[in-house]
């Protein structure tokens, strides 16, 4: 066995501490640091529920050992927001209700986040397969897309889609 | 789950990695990208004692063409190979195998040489290797080596690989004008190991006969599979209704698959069947330039 001295910046604060080798990111994250937005789901690199930025690049944190990320930079879902505003893809979920049980929320908002700092104008295709490795057994994704998009819309500065019109794309998609 | 306790270390060159391999024999793992090896040590199917990181190891991330043929360093990620405009137009078999690992998330850690590594019958790139002729670069302390794909892979989990080596990168020969190829794998849900796939990668002449042909299936036995009678048989050929139907027929019989919760072994071999026939087209009209590099079969 061994212990590691590490330090991670995590939303942009630089953390330290000893760690076993076998610590998982996702336990120093939720633990040591007590950031508990990101979640632990399938435990087994399937869900995505853990899913947090490493160096800009979304990551499955529990298939990951905190050792590893010494140097390097994690941005959870707590550091989303800044100033007491909502990060675009934050809004998104909110208005277009891309949530149920909140579960695997988190995840996807990071994989998303990290899907509209590469590309601004995701076509549907694309987004779906950004989050195709995160998992949703309540909404049905549908939602989800639509909450994406609004960010999308949002970060690109224009008015957001109207419901209307996502409904129609949607339709068009499951024609 | 918690992995049982191991030391860890981070050597900033391979010679250092290779070093400490040959002081724990047997007892060390590499971790690379660590997405096979990080769940069987949460599921404590592997316990090494020693686990040797070389993500630190700085010039081993490159996927370039370089003296006749493509490249892939050890740490080059499954999600460099998706962004490489060189796979995605030259080496489409690549982009296809690429793509279906998975998922995009595993995908940017996941190393295209561990894939091979690690020495799973249900990895997707070993069935490409052994279509696209290509050679595993392996360093140990007494220098480098170089194994063909095809005689790489010699058990469950058991590759060629001395206990002191490290796979530095793969080799894959520059197709000739008039190749292509095509990975088709059927799999129950985005992320899941192949019930089986099929890797063809050929090259035509001018009359549009077969010069060149390489066939490698995932998961329908210990190891990938080389598909050999189906290979040869296909040399010289003309790409007939009734040549692919029996090219597609002899892939399928080489395939040794065991019944678990994916399907039958019959059902296993007949998707191997109808993959091959699939793949082969595909990769016919590729060769012959009339389906997208990365377009959908």
């Amino acid at each position: 066995m061994s212990t590691h001295k590490i330090t991670v910046t995590v939303n942009g604060q630089a953390h330290s501490a000893e760690v076993e080798s076998r610590l998982l990111l996702v336990h120093f994250i939720r633990e040591n640091l007590r950031l508990t937005g990101t979640h632990i789901g399938c435990d087994t690199s399937h869900c995505g529920a853990c899913t947090v930025l490493l160096d800009g690049r979304p990551v499955k944190s529990c298939t990951l050992f905190a050792v590893q990320a010494t140097g390097r930079t994690v941005r959870t879902v707590e550091g989303l927001e800044q100033n007491g505003q909502f990060h675009p893809i934050q809004a998104g979920f909110k208005e277009e209700h891309g949530l149920q049980c909140g579960f695997c929320t988190s995840g996807m908002m990071m994989t998303a986040t990290a899907l509209l700092e590469g590309n601004a104008s995701p076509s549907e295709l694309e987004i779906r397969s950004a989050i195709s490795g995160n998992l949703c057994r309540c909404t049905g994704y549908v939602n989800i897309v639509k909450a994406i998009q609004h960010a999308a819309a949002e970060m690109r500065g224009a008015a957001a889609v109207p419901s209307s019109a996502a409904n129609e794309a949607q339709a068009t998609v499951n024609a | 789950m918690i992995p049982s306790s191991f030391d860890y270390v981070a050597p900033s060159s391979l010679d250092e990695a290779i070093a400490v391999l040959g002081e724990h024999a047997g007892e060390a793992k590499i971790l690379s990208g660590g997405q096979s090896l990080i769940p069987m040590l949460k599921l404590r199917l592997a316990a090494p004692t020693v686990l040797v990181d070389i993500n630190r190891i700085e010039g081993l991330d490159y996927v370039e063409e370089r003296d006749g043929a493509l490249r892939i360093g050890a740490l080059a990620r499954e999600h460099d190979l998706e962004a490489s405009a060189t796979v995605r137009t030259k080496y489409p078999i690549l982009f296809d195998t690429a793509r279906v690992i998975a998922d995009p998330l595993v995908r940017n850690t996941a190393t295209v040489c561990g894939n091979i590594a690690h020495g799973d019958p249900g990895n997707d790139h070993p069935a490409t290797m052994i279509a696209l002729g290509a050679s595993v670069v392996a360093r140990g302390p007494n220098g480098t080596r170089s194994i063909p794909a095809r005689g790489f892979f010699r058990g469950l989990f058991e590759t060629a690989l001395a206990e002191d080596e490290i796979v530095t990168e793969l080799v894959i020969p520059a197709p000739a004008a008039r190749s292509g190829g095509a990975y088709l794998k059927l799999e129950r849900k985005v992320g899941d190991f192949a019930t089986a796939a099929v890797a063809v990668q050929i090259t035509l002449d001018a009359q549009n006969a077969v010069t060149r042909a390489g066939i490698g299936l995932t998961n329908v036995g210990a190891t990938p599979i080389a598909a050999t009678d189906a290979e040869s048989f296909l040399v010289g050929k003309m790409l007939d209704d009734g040549t692919i139907a029996e090219v597609a027929r002899r892939a399928a019989a080489a395939a040794e698959p065991f019944e678990d919760r994916r399907g039958s072994a019959d059902y296993k071999r007949d998707v191997i069947r109808v993959l091959a026939g699939r793949a082969l087209r595909l990769a016919a009209q590729r060769a012959q330039g009339v389906a997208p590099s990365d377009g959908r079969a």
